[in-house]
């Protein structure tokens, strides 16, 4: 019989992956104009990979945990700014492949499931302190 | 203990397999943002009746909650014991998504609120039931 810490597992699992997801996205941010002027070593957005977490035998309840954090491939954003310091024989300066748009919904939905979580393990906690008081 | 069961009734089964259902809907809000997650559940009902069935294959004996002994459950893994996980099934998903992920974090999180309330009401049994067992026992 599993105990009803299971659910501390499961929601703090989620946690600590919506907060690597977190980071990404700062991470993102801050690297959004950082030009360069070889397309090659420019900054590339990064992505948290997420999967069930392994199931223990006879546990079919899975947590979550990032199996890596991957490079984004698209091309970076080539610029036409010639008095750019860092512009290379032609003119061209590279950006990083940041979508900011989108790396500002993936916080927000970070942010969210992160406070789902905790409000997840708020309910489990008091329960179990409910239940530890039992006939008190 | 189990001289105490027909005074407890079902409600400490029903403690169990609330808390295993809170399980599934947590790991299912973890996984709200996993790709090819699939949600589960645990239908209270079905278990009621299964326990039922086996009550009245037994003759004999009060209501409680058995966990069901084989995997008739569509989501049951092979890995799957009695014990862990009764009438454990997939959610039918109202929208579907591009990542293959099947939680609605809406759904989820009032079948969580809707669990945790009926374990509170068989918390609030269950003392009930122990204040009148004192009751009886101190005599005042």
């Amino acid at each position: 019989m599993s105990s009803s810490f299971r659910i501390f597992d499961i929601a703090g699992s989620a946690m600590s992956a919506q907060s690597v997801r977190l980071s990404t996205v700062a991470s993102n941010l801050a690297n959004a104009d950082a030009v360069g002027s070889d397309p090659n070593s420019v900054f590339k957005a990064h992505l948290p990979m997420f999967k069930s977490a392994p199931e223990i035998a006879g546990q079919q309840t899975p947590g979550v945990r990032v199996t890596g954090v991957v490079e984004n491939q698209a091309a970076p954003e080539k610029r036409f700014e010639p008095g750019n310091p860092m512009a290379d024989g032609e003119g061209y300066v590279y950006a990083p492949n940041v979508n900011v748009v989108e790396q500002m919904v993936d916080m927000i939905s970070a942010s969210r499931s992160y406070q789902n979580s905790v409000e997840v393990m708020n309910t489990a906690k008091e329960l179990a302190l409910k239940t530890l008081s039992l006939g008190s | 203990m189990a001289d105490l069961d027909p005074v407890f009734g079902l409600h400490a089964q029903s403690l169990a397999v609330q808390r295993q259902r809170m399980e599934v809907l947590a790991a299912n809000i973890a996984n709200a943002d996993t790709p090819h997650y699939q949600a589960r559940d645990i239908d209270f009902s079905k278990v009621l009746a299964q326990a039922q069935g086996q009550q009245q294959a037994a003759a004999g004996g009060s209501l409680g909650l058995a966990a069901p002994s084989s995997g008739q459950a569509a989501g049951a893994a092979a890995s799957a014991t009695p014990e862990t996980m009764p009438a454990l099934s997939y959610r039918v998903p109202l929208q579907t998504s591009i990542d293959g992920n099947t939680v609605d974090e809406q759904v989820e999180q009032s079948a969580y609120a809707d669990a945790a309330m009926h374990y509170q009401a068989s918390l609030s049994f269950l003392s009930g039931q122990i204040k009148g067992l004192m009751t009886a026992i101190t005599g005042q």
